[in-house]
């Protein structure tokens, strides 16, 4: 990186953290409210 | 258009059918663009190889600008209009330009050090960014400072539409003040002064970075409605009457069938 990588890698890095977190945390949380609401109205008795 | 996805049933069915597809585009476009960033491109005759993290500094900053300016117009149709989901668009974008705006105060620093030989300076671009972060926080804060959910996001609505006089400010900044951060070259009169070379990978990062912006936020407000439901049903223990087929969307307070 011509000199430049103790700058580009940690860029791209916390970039990756980040929103890869973000995305991860997102998508773990919507297939777990989905998961619970579709159990609940299982259990109410109504279904979508 | 903005009537006919007011029904949240209806939204989340679109947006179930849409998602796979948005979420594959981003991973695609995103997977490119950092081959083309960090191998295939260029580095610049003066900033050497440090020009990569202009493939992600850039593009993050335009979606937090763009997430902000999103969240101000759906604020503004909530209060407006009282549509039933800019409410939830408002608030399920805010993390996401949250998000993109610490990327791009982060990557900016990164590039700064060796280019300006500082890590921050107090210029009116970095300051108005920095701004722009401090109304994301102070936003999601507001929204989440109220035990009625509906104040909540009244009083964030305002503060959104109250901070879009930031976003004049950052862009013009390199304008109107003497700045280190350098004026624009892409988007500005008389076309980009970017060499191709380096304005295609740049493009095709920001098209990545949108599509990432779209799938998280239909993901954030599919999740923001599922739990409303959710919470209706533990309440009351059973959902309100619906009308699957019409077009008005219903409360979801339940024994009453309002349409809203």
């Amino acid at each position: 990186m011509g000199g430049y990588a103790g700058f580009v890698w940690p860029a791209y890095g916390v970039t990756t953290a980040v929103l890869g977190g973000l995305a991860l945390v997102s998508w773990r949380r919507h297939r777990r409210s989905g998961s619970e609401l579709l159990d609940l109205q299982r259990r109410v008795g109504t279904r979508e | 258009m903005l009537n006919r996805f007011a029904n949240p049933a209806r939204f989340m069915r679109a947006s179930g059918a849409v998602l796979p597809w948005v979420r594959t585009a981003a991973a695609c476009m995103l997977a490119l663009g950092l081959v083309w960033s960090l191998v295939l491109a260029p580095p610049d005759y003066q900033q050497g190889e440090s020009v990569r993290i202009m493939f992600i500094h850039v593009p993050a900053a335009w979606m937090a600008l763009s997430a902000y300016l999103l969240i101000a117009i759906a604020s503004a149709v909530a209060l407006v209009w009282r549509h039933p989901l800019a409410e939830i668009a408002a608030q399920a974008a805010a993390p996401i330009g949250a998000a993109f705006t610490l990327v791009c105060l982060a990557t900016g620093s990164l590039w700064g050090r060796p280019m300006w030989g500082a890590w921050w300076v107090w210029d009116a671009r970095l300051t108005s960014v920095l701004v722009l972060f401090f109304l994301y926080l102070g936003y999601i804060a507001l929204v989440n400072a109220f035990d009625d959910s509906s104040r909540g996001a009244r009083a964030g609505s305002l503060l959104a539409l109250v901070g879009i006089v930031n976003l004049p400010i950052i862009k013009f900044s390199v304008d109107w003040w003497n700045t280190l951060h350098q004026p624009a070259s892409v988007l500005r009169l008389g076309g980009p002064s970017i060499d191709r070379s380096l304005l295609l990978p740049l493009l095709v990062m920001w098209a990545g970075f949108a599509l990432l912006f779209l799938w998280l936020l239909l993901l954030r407000m599919r999740i923001a409605l599922n739990e409303k439901k959710t919470r209706a049903l533990r309440l009351y223990g059973q959902p309100a009457a619906r009308d699957e087929e019409s077009a008005a969307p219903l409360s979801v307070v339940p024994g009453v069938a309002v349409k809203l």
